[in-house]
C-alpha cells in the first residue's frame, strides 16, 4: 500500500479523536504499521481539535501529519488552516453542512458530504464523524493506492472502539458508516 | 497479539509486568494517563498505587519502597521532575534503584504542555545536587517504551542506581501497536542490602546518604564513579540507521528521531547519502556508535526539540572529528521532516 497520512480536524466534541481511533484499529487488525496522535492542548474544550493517523507497510517516522494525503475537514477554521497543506494528488473530505466554502485547488480530489445534516436527518445525532469515516473507508481505505483493509475489518474496528457500556451505540455507528459510504 | 495503547498507558502496564507493584504519583499533563492507568491496575495485582500530596512526597515514597527492596516507580512531566530532583539525589547517594519517568513538556518554568526535549541537561547532568549520574533511556516508539521499562528496572537493580525514562508529550499521548511481555515474566533479583526486617537473624542493613566524614564520603563517591565506568563500558545503546555510507549523519533521540528518520528516508529517495544515529541511552552516552559514524561522515546534524542541549555531548563523544551542526525547535514546537531535509541539503 501507499503510505496513508490522514489528518482529522474539527472542533472538540465532534468525535475527531474517535474517528481517528477507528482507522487506527482497522490498521491494527489489518496488521499494518500505524500511529495515532491526538492534539491534547486546552483547545480540546470547544476549540479546534485534530488527530494524525499514519498507516503504512513500513515503520512510521514522524507521527505528526503536517502534509496529509487525506484531510477530513469538520469545521471552517480547520478547513482554512489545512487545505493548502494537503499533498498534491491527495483527498479532501469536507463536512459541507458546516463548511460552505469550495476547494479552490484543482490538484486534489474533493468529496463534499453534508455529514452534520445527514446525521440529524437520520436520527444519528453526534455521529457526523462516523458518516465521514464511512466515506473515508469507501473512497480511500478499501480501494485505490492507499487501500489497506475491507469493510469487514472496518466493522471489527468499530466494535473494538465502542466500550461495552455503550454497546447500544454499535448499530447507530454502523448506520452512520453506511450512509457515509453511499454519499 | 498486539494491542493499541497510548505511550503513557503502555509504560504503566509494562512497569507492572516488570514486577513494579509500587507506584507513587502526582498528576501533570502530559503524563496523567500513566498515573490514572496505575490507579486502576495496581489493585488488580495487589499492588500499591498512591497519589501523593506532591511530587516531592512521591519521590520520597519511592525512596522508602526501594529501601525495602521492591521495584518502585514514579512519573511526572518536566516541572514535576524538577521537584523530584532532591529525592533522586538522595537515592543516588543511598545506592537505591528506581525508575523515574519524565514525559517532557516545554519549559522553563511552567512552560507549556506540548512535547519537548528541553530536560536533556537535567536528566543527564543535573537531576539533583552532588556527584552522581543516573541511567537515562530515551524510547522512540510505544513498543520501545515497553521494552525499555523492564530493561531500566533490571539495569537499575544491577548497578543499584536510579534510572529515568526520558519520554515526551508526543510519545506519551500517541497510540501505536504494542506487544506486552507475559504477566509474571519478570525476573526479580534478591536484594541482600534491603532494609525490610530480619528478625535478628543478621546484621541490620542501613540505607543512608549522610556521611559527615569527608574521607568516607570521598571514598564512597569514588567507588560509585568506578561503577559508572563499568556502566559506560557495558550499557551504551544506540540504533544506527543507514549510516554505513552516509555523508551526513543525523543524531536524534526520542520523538525528534522519528522526524529525523522520515527526513533520512526522504533524502535517500533523492539519492542523498544520509543516515541516523539514534541514542537509546542518553547516559551512558553512546560514544561507540557515534565514533563509528564519525569515521567516514563529513558532517553531523543534531536534531532536537530543544535549543541544542545534546550538541556538546556529541562533539565530546567524537572529539570534534567532524563538524557538528544543529537544527531544533523548542517550546512545544515539533520540527517537520521537510525542515530537517532542508538543513541536510544545505550541508551537501
Amino acid at each position: 500500500m501507499k503510505n496513508l497520512n490522514i489528518l482529522f480536524a474539527g472542533f472538540g466534541g465532534q468525535g475527531v479523536l474517535f474517528a481517528g481511533k477507528v482507522v487506527a484499529y482497522a490498521a491494527l487488525i489489518a496488521n499494518k504499521q500505524l500511529s495515532w496522535l491526538p492534539s491534547y492542548g486546552p483547545e480540546m474544550r470547544g476549540g479546534t481539535a485534530n488527530c494524525s493517523v499514519c498507516v503504512s507497510d513500513e515503520a512510521i517516522g514522524s507521527p505528526l501529519v503536517t502534509n496529509p494525503n487525506v484531510l477530513i475537514a469538520m469545521n471552517l477554521p480547520s478547513f482554512d488552516k489545512f487545505i493548502n497543506a494537503v499533498e498534491p494528488g491527495g483527498v479532501v473530505i469536507v463536512d459541507s453542512s458546516l463548511i460552505d466554502k469550495k476547494v479552490e485547488r484543482d490538484d486534489v480530489t474533493v468529496y463534499y458530504v453534508p455529514s452534520s445534516s445527514l446525521a440529524e436527518e437520520n436520527g444519528l445525532s453526534g455521529l457526523s464523524n462516523m458518516i465521514l469515516v464511512g466515506k473515508l473507508f469507501q473512497e480511500v481505505c478499501t480501494q485505490g493506492d492507499c487501500a489497506f483493509c475491507d469493510s469487514d475489518i472496518l466493522d471489527q474496528a468499530v466494535q473494538k472502539c465502542i466500550p461495552a457500556r455503550k454497546a447500544q451505540m454499535l448499530d447507530f455507528n454502523r448506520k452512520a458508516i453506511q450512509i457515509g459510504a453511499q454519499q | 497479539m498486539k494491542v493499541l495503547m497510548k505511550g503513557n498507558e503502555a509504560l504503566a502496564e509494562a512497569a507492572i509486568r516488570a514486577g513494579c507493584h509500587h507506584f507513587f504519583g502526582y498528576p501533570i499533563t502530559p503524563q496523567t494517563e500513566l498515573a490514572a492507568y496505575m490507579s486502576k491496575r495496581m489493585p488488580q495485582v495487589n499492588g500499591t498505587y498512591l497519589q501523593a500530596e506532591s511530587e516531592i512526597a512521591a519521590i520520597n515514597m519511592v525512596l522508602g519502597a526501594s529501601s525495602a527492596g521492591v521495584r518502585a516507580m514514579t512519573s511526572s512531566s518536566s516541572p514535576g521532575v524538577s521537584l523530584k530532583g532532591e529525592g533522586i539525589s538522595y537515592m543516588a547517594g543511598s545506592d537505591l534503584p528506581a525508575v523515574i519517568i519524565n514525559v517532557q513538556r516545554g519549559g522553563p518554568g511552567l512552560g507549556g504542555i506540548q512535547p519537548s526535549q528541553a530536560d536533556y541537561w537535567q536528566a543527564t547532568k543535573a537531576t539533583g545536587h552532588g556527584d552522581f549520574q543516573i541511567l537515562v533511556f530515551a524510547p522512540s516508539t510505544v513498543q520501545e517504551m515497553v521494552d525499555l521499562i523492564s530493561h531500566a528496572f533490571d539495569t537499575a537493580d544491577k548497578y543499584r542506581m536510579p534510572a529515568m525514562i526520558l519520554a515526551d508529550g508526543m510519545l506519551g499521548q500517541m497510540m501505536e501497536p504494542v506487544e506486552l511481555p507475559e504477566e509474571g515474566s519478570a525476573n526479580l533479583p534478591e536484594k541482600e542490602w534491603a532494609a525490610k526486617g530480619h528478625g535478628g537473624k543478621r546484621a541490620h542493613n542501613i540505607i543512608n546518604s549522610l556521611y559527615l566524614t569527608p574521607e568516607k564520603l570521598e571514598q564512597l563517591v569514588k567507588e560509585r564513579f568506578e561503577r559508572y565506568e563499568t556502566v559506560k563500558r557495558n550499557e551504551q545503546m544506540a540504533e544506527e540507521y543507514l549510516t554505513e555510507d552516509a555523508d551526513v549523519v543525523l543524531v536524534a533521540y526520542g520523538a525528534s528521531s522519528r522526524v529525523a528518520r522520515s527526513a533520512v528516508n526522504k533524502a535517500r529517495e533523492k539519492g542523498l547519502k544520509v543516515g541516523l544515529v539514534r541514542p537509546i541511552t542518553l547516559w551512558p552516552f553512546p560514544t561507540d556508535a557515534l565514533n563509528r559514524a564519525a569515521s567516514h561522515a563529513k558532517n553531523f546534524l543534531v536534531v532536537e526539540m530543544s535549543m541544542g542541549q545534546m550538541v556538546d555531548d556529541v562533539k565530546l563523544a567524537i572529539d570534534c572529528k567532524v563538524p557538528v551542526h544543529f537544527y531544533g525547535r523548542t517550546g512545544g514546537m515539533i520540527p517537520t521532516p521537510a525542515d530537517v531535509l532542508a538543513q541536510i541539503e544545505a550541508l551537501l
